[in-house]
């Protein structure tokens, strides 16, 4: 297949030595072995994610959106905007259809925009890449690159929230999505069901509110327990975090033995297409994924 | 200005708060309120809160911990029979009752809202770290030695991982047009603020 080129928007979690460091890692691993270039946007910036509303309103949390497309159109001409994150995908979406159904916002946010010496003009797709995976290469095509079967390992594939609302992958349904089990077994792993799928984890609020978002988490992962997984997967940054880096605070509120590690599908293609621990950053992981490692070493 | 809304709070909904002007749609059918992942912790589910807008209780919904407590996770609006953007209607109106300064006081993920964007709006990313310890002391010194200590394993775990960067505490993670960012986010505000008279 010929190189396929995107403007890629790493979001602040995953920029180096942030909390997704790994993700970033592990992306840019995976988009080697699949030919993928990723065009960083120059300069881009912060989307203010789903909790910003509280002092940023509405058209300044567009706006911040709105910058990074413009950037994008200006430097990355003629590509689809790119985002691993889940809430930058979300944010920037709803930016790029609230600018769609209002001319009043459209002159509004490039009013904002005019002083940074930008313009928006909407002429390119905001996707998430898990959509890059499923829609531009598709199942069959990223089985064909796999050199190490994850074979053997179960997992609960977490898809959460926002990857899954309110837009969602073209052609998944709302309660049971199947892609990320369909990457999973591509990858030649073994996705077991489970009725948590798309709980939320709480999101911000896990860092806000943790007594009374707790008890999300503690389903999440008794549900992938109980069902057999014995790693989970997920597309999002925030719910990677959230589910694994509380497990101690679950156990020790819940009484609970947790101790699951929690990946990236960006992991575990690395891995299934040969690459090394290090090229997965599996040693981001603060519970380690030893199968992974094992394999990653065979 | 507030006065003039004072006995159709339905009308200021629809002009101060995003997409406000959804809530004469609902049909009260009740599936929103089933839908919150914290919903034991809402005094007023979404429902009720369209109710009480447009019977006018002002003051009931404004100083509600109600919408704080939303996750953002879109349950509700992929559930509704209406379509109302329930999420972004939440959001408007712990945005309005915060402007208005009638938010409860102390009221944590207010307090991390605004930690998040003063942070981002500062050098264009947000720096988790400077973030995170912010969270802490909210609540005072002593208190947040506590949490601090409570988190201390899962941040330590952080940095050895890699995934937390201590220098981040003295500048690290930015955008290099900081003014073009400014001004740009100084005029998205006065345009709002006009809009929906704040100004
Ligand atoms: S969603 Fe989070 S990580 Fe992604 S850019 Fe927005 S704030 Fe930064
Ligand atoms: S599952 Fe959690 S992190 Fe993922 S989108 Fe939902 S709230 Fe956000
Ligand atoms: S998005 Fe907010 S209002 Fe809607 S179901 Fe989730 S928590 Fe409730
Ligand atoms: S689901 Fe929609 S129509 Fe039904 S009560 Fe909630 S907002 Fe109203």
């Amino acid at each position: 297949m010929a190189k396929k080129t995107y403007s890629f928007y790493p979001g602040c979690s995953s920029q180096t030595k942030a909390s997704s460091d790994n993700y970033l890692k592990s992306t840019n691993s995976m988009c080697k072995y699949l030919d993928i270039e990723l065009k960083e946007i120059p300069d881009w910036n912060c989307c203010g994610a789903s909790i910003g509303y509280a002092e940023g309103g509405e058209l300044p949390r567009i706006t911040l959106s709105a910058r990074n497309m413009a950037l994008s159109e200006q430097h990355n001409p003629g590509m689809d905007l790119v985002a691993t994150c889940a809430a930058c995908w979300l944010s920037t979406r709803e930016a790029k259809e609230r600018i769609a159904h209002s001319a009043q916002t459209l002159t509004e946010a490039n009013t904002a925009l005019a002083e940074a010496g930008l313009t928006y003009k909407g002429n390119q797709a905001a996707r998430h890449m898990a959509e890059v995976l499923v829609e531009d290469f598709g199942f069959d095509e990223l089985k064909r690159g796999v050199k190490k079967p994850l074979q053997g390992i179960k997992f609960a594939g977490y898809v959460g929230c926002q990857t899954n609302r309110p837009f969602g992958l073209a052609g998944e349904s709302f309660e049971n999505p199947k892609y990320l089990d369909n990457l999973v077994e591509a990858m030649g792993g073994e996705a077991v069901p489970y009725d948590q799928k798309v709980t939320c984890c709480g999101g911000a609020l896990a860092f806000s509110e943790p007594e009374k978002s707790q008890k999300q988490i503690k389903d999440i992962i008794e549900s992938a327990y109980d069902h057999g997984a014995e790693m989970i997967v997920t597309p999002c940054p925030l719910c990677q975090a959230n589910v694994e880096i509380y497990q101690g605070e679950v156990n020790k509120r819940f009484g609970t033995k947790f101790n699951i590690p929690v990946t990236y599908y960006s992991q575990l293609i690395t891995v299934a297409y040969g690459g090394t621990a290090a090229e997965a950053a599996l040693d981001g992981q603060l519970i380690r994924a030893t199968r992974l490692e094992e394999i990653a070493k065979k | 200005m507030s006065e003039n809304y004072r006995n159709n709070f339905l009308k200021e909904v629809e002009e101060r708060v995003e997409e406000g002007h959804w809530v004469k749609m609902c049909m009260q059918c009740g599936v929103c309120a089933g839908s919150c992942p914290l919903g034991p912790h809402w005094a007023h589910p979404p429902q009720e809160i369209f109710m009480m807008i447009r019977a006018g209780k002002r003051e009931e919904v404004l100083t509600s911990d109600s919408m704080w407590m939303c996750t953002s996770c879109y349950n509700c609006v992929v559930r509704c029979p209406r379509k109302l953007p329930i999420t972004h209607i939440m959001h408007g109106l712990a945005n309005l009752a915060y402007r208005l300064g009638l938010s409860p006081k102390n009221q944590t993920t207010q307090k991390f809202a605004s930690m998040f964007w003063n942070n981002l709006a500062q050098t264009g990313r947000v720096n988790e770290l400077k973030l995170s310890l912010g969270m802490y002391f909210k609540d005072g010194f002593a208190q947040g030695i506590k949490n601090a200590m409570a988190m201390q394993s899962v941040g330590l775990g952080m940095v050895k991982a890699k995934r937390l960067n201590p220098m981040e505490l003295f500048g690290g993670h930015g955008i290099k047009d900081k003014s073009g960012f400014h001004a740009m986010l100084k005029k998205a505000r006065e345009i709002e603020d006009r809009r929906k008279n704040f100004a």
